[in-house]
């Protein structure tokens, strides 16, 4: 095995630098299932009381295309429901690994350091590939003992961690094909997430009134079929199996077959003089952030097209329900129901949104670690102006993409419930009622950018995944208020319908100010490293 | 600081955590000039540079650059000047084309004529995307946004590292244009035939210090010429002989190094022998480059880096 040599050194070195990372999303996912199966305990104590829960939930269109199908009425066959969507964060780990390691190594120049060295030639992604499947199938063997070790039956237990498992081979594999395809790490991740992405979509499609053969086209589908704590369909892992066979197969023979550092697409020949606008930071920041941009937008418009279609049957559903119904007005004090729908979902795109403005501030650092921030700033440029040019899309990127998530949201329900122009207003004003939320986080990293520079993309992205966790886990984990708080999120208007007091966005807005004022100033007076 | 001044340093200190980058270093570039920055990797040639543009703050010391302050006038200075990075990393997606355009612009002009004709020179094709070039062609797209421009300084770091010998011909005559039309160029390098062959004045760094400056001839006369001759007798009483070193005589023959300022005296001495044959070898920038490093090395004790002043 020529083509493999060197795997066992190369497996260690992605370990070591990984050492911090990797245990940390592995022990931070393996810690969600239990804790949400303790949570449903708490809530739904009675077994009667879970058959109610259940039938609202397998009535409800909104929440299977959410969340999937629910199986059983049992305390695990409610958790694995209620984690449908949440596997999602496993398949972006395992694929955002294995880019990281090998189309990304690549592009930097790196791996031709180690193609020099005794290593194989197909060493390199069967390394990364053993180290995003190793993780995978320890945070499935961690999730099934904490659930046996909870009490819940050894079969399901396994069946569910074994479902993780295979779910973070499959987008480690469909990850692995997608570093051959580009010659660019940016676009090999962004094919990868697309996939997940869609997957997901065929998966909620399927669920909630599409043809059921939808839902087994999507590794979504198949964890959920798996049906573990009801009937363990262990047949399932087949389909699974043949997945990860076919597509590690397929990236093993395109990455045997290529030049180091080409794609499959052959490079095409580009303009040999610039166009008259490309001439300013502002410039080339458009140039380098507009194909990301675009790709969020599309995604958003997907993602709200899909959520403002199901409103309406959510509201149905619970309207039917005198009980929930009742629950749902205490909680958000807000006399309709679809308003405290949209709330939740706008809220849930408001985080989805931060992501993507922590992806542009964290341009600036990348730029400037791989040495691209020198010649702009050796040219006739102001710090302050280059590091605006990329904050621009840090700040309005996430307008854009809330609107247009809100627009499409509102479009979809307006024409199911009747009255567009009102409920796309509405629904809109919800989407963008995030941003201040979403710009607190980008503030807190432009302060890292100009302090603690070398912290900035860890520490960008432990804030916002702490947020998410706060937001999507916090009020089911009861937490204290005191942690609850700690979230922008938790501080804007609960809009459509809640009211709008203008202090806590003026304290938001003032929060903002401060932390990039923080930033530039100290990148004013810092090195460029 | 005179008007003639382009980049005047003095006593600048830079520290990088425990790390002394640069130790109270003195640099002087006059206006027209080609000026050599002479050092092996790592005495602190970038990051002087770097001090120059602004992009790192000094800790201390004097660093005065076209008349202006270097981190405070950053943006005005740099409208005078082109700088070309040691390690040139470019955005993968524009084309090198592109980037020329764009740095000329940010920078505030590019002569397209100029452009045309570098490109043409360096054979560098500009509708590639950058990620398929080179390290060398790389080097060219900085090469020509710099050479391009029309700026009175040029910032040179390490310019030809990454170009074939062909390329590097190209190079030095591009810069013998610019030293031509009056344009002041920093050049730094560790390659010590391509400072010979350009620069007017030299100045040669070692551990953040500036150890040797001046043009080249002043500093060949710090060294030693080594001398071989033939004579018509046996040589005698050459030991005595002031600035004469590894001495070696093998019947008639003779071999020696001297300092200048021993060769008269020992010209005068050998003639009264009748001299056969006389080939007298001028050092070359490398000799002097080397035995200044090697004694450097010799008496690095600490007694003598502390005590005796240069």
């Amino acid at each position: 095995m020529k083509a493999l040599a060197g795997t066992w050194s190369l497996v260690r070195l992605i370990l070591r630098r990984d050492r911090i990372i990797l245990p940390l999303w592995v022990a931070v996912l393996a810690l969600l299932p239990v804790a949400i199966a303790n949570t449903l305990a708490d809530l739904y104590p009675t077994a009667a009381e879970r058959q109610s829960y259940l039938d609202i939930v397998t009535a409800n269109p909104a929440l299977s295309a959410l969340y999937g199908h629910a199986y059983g009425s049992g305390l695990g066959a409610l958790t694995a429901w209620r984690l449908g969507g949440t596997v999602l964060l496993v398949g972006l780990a395992t694929l955002l690994t294995v880019i990281r390691h090998t189309r990304a190594e690549e592009v930097a120049g790196r791996r031709e350091l180690l193609g020099a060295t005794v290593v194989g030639r197909q060493t390199p992604l069967f390394a990364a590939l053993l180290v995003a499947f190793g993780a995978s199938l320890a945070l499935g063997a961690l999730v099934s003992v904490g659930l046996v070790a909870y009490g819940l039956p050894t079969t399901g237990s396994v069946a569910f961690g074994l479902s993780w498992a295979m779910f973070g081979w499959s987008f480690a594999a469909v990850a692995a094909v997608a570093a051959q395809v580009t010659e660019s790490a940016r676009i090999a991740r962004g094919i990868s997430i697309a996939v997940l992405g869609l997957c997901f979509v065929l998966r909620a499609a399927g669920d909630k009134d599409g043809p059921s053969w939808l839902s087994w086209l999507s590794p979504f589908g198949w964890a959920q079929r798996i049906r573990p704590f009801v009937d363990e369909r262990w047949w399932v892992f087949l389909l699974f199996l043949g997945l990860i066979a076919v597509l590690t197969f397929t990236a093993l023979a395109l990455s045997a077959r290529r030049d180091l550092g080409s794609g499959l697409l052959p490079t095409r020949l580009g303009p040999a003089v610039a166009s008259p606008w490309l001439r300013s930071p502002l410039a080339l920041a458009w140039r380098l952030q507009r194909g990301t941009l675009l790709a969020w937008t599309a995604g958003f418009v997907v993602f709200g097209a899909i959520l403002g279609s199901v409103g309406d049957s959510a509201v149905e559903v619970i309207e039917d329900n005198p009980q929930l119904k009742a629950v749902a007005e205490q909680l958000d004090g807000s006399s309709g129901l679809a308003d405290a729908y949209f709330a939740a979902v706008m809220g849930l795109l408001g985080l989805v949104a931060s992501g993507c403005a922590m992806g542009a501030a964290l341009r600036l650092r990348s730029e400037e670690a791989n040495g691209r921030a020198e010649p702009v700033l050796a040219a006739a440029v102001s710090r302050v102006r280059w590091a605006a040019s990329h904050l621009t899309f840090a700040l309005l990127g996430p307008a854009v993409v809330l609107g247009a998530a809100g627009l499409a949201a509102g479009l979809a329900y307006g024409l199911s419930a009747g009255d567009v122009g009102q409920e796309m207003a509405r629904v809109l004003g919800a989407a963008l009622v995030q941003l201040p939320a979403v710009w607190v986080l980008v503030g807190v990293a432009v302060a890292l950018f100009g302090v603690l520079p070398r912290f900035m993309a860890f520490g960008g992205w432990a804030v916002l995944a702490a947020c998410a966790l706060i937001e999507e886990f916090g009020r089911p984990l009861q937490l204290s208020k005191r942690i609850l708080d700690l979230s922008p999120f938790a501080h804007v208007p609960k809009l459509p319908g809640g009211e709008v007091s203008a202090a806590p966005l003026l304290w938001l807005a003032l929060i903002v100010v401060a932390l990039a004022a923080v930033g530039l100033l100290g990148f004013r007076r810092r090195d460029i490293l | 600081m005179n008007d003639h001044s382009a980049i005047s340093v003095s006593g600048l200190v830079k520290t990088f955590g425990k790390t002394r980058a640069l130790d109270g270093l003195d640099l002087s570039v006059q206006s027209g000039e080609v000026h050599g920055f002479l050092g092996p990797n790592g005495a602190g040639k970038s990051t002087t540079l770097r001090v120059l543009l602004g992009l790192i703050r000094k800790d201390s010391g004097e660093a005065r650059l076209l008349g202006g302050d270097p981190w405070r006038d950053a943006v005005v200075l740099h409208r005078r000047l082109a700088y070309v990075p040691g390690d040139v990393t470019l955005w993968p997606g524009l084309t090198g084309g592109e980037i020329i355009d764009l740095l000329g612009r940010m920078r505030g002009g590019l002569d397209p004529k100029r452009r045309a004709e570098l490109l043409e020179r360096f054979e560098l094709d500009p509708r590639k995307k950058a990620r398929t070039y080179s390290k060398g062609n790389r080097q060219k797209v900085a090469l020509v946004a710099a050479l391009a421009s029309d700026a009175e300084l040029l910032l040179l770091d390490e310019p030809t590292s990454g170009l074939d010998p062909l390329m590097e011909a190209i190079f030095r005559g591009c810069v013998e244009e610019e030293r031509n039309s009056g344009r002041t160029v920093l050049l730094s390098s560790h390659i010590l035939s391509e400072v010979e062959a350009l620069c007017d004045r030299v100045t040669i760094i070692r551990d953040g210090k500036a150890v040797e400056s001046g043009t080249l001839s002043d500093l060949r006369h710090l060294s030693r010429t080594s001398i071989s001759a033939e004579l018509a007798r046996m040589p005698v009483g050459l030991g005595g002989l002031p600035g004469v070193h590894d001495l070696r005589v093998e019947g008639k023959r003779l071999r020696c190094q001297v300092d200048s300022s021993g060769l008269d005296s020992l010209l005068a001495h050998l003639t009264p022998f009748g001299v056969r044959s006389l080939i007298s070898q001028p050092p070359t920038l490398e000799d002097l480059f080397l035995r200044h490093y090697e004694t450097e090395r010799r008496h690095a004790e600490p007694v003598d880096r502390a005590g005796v002043a240069r």
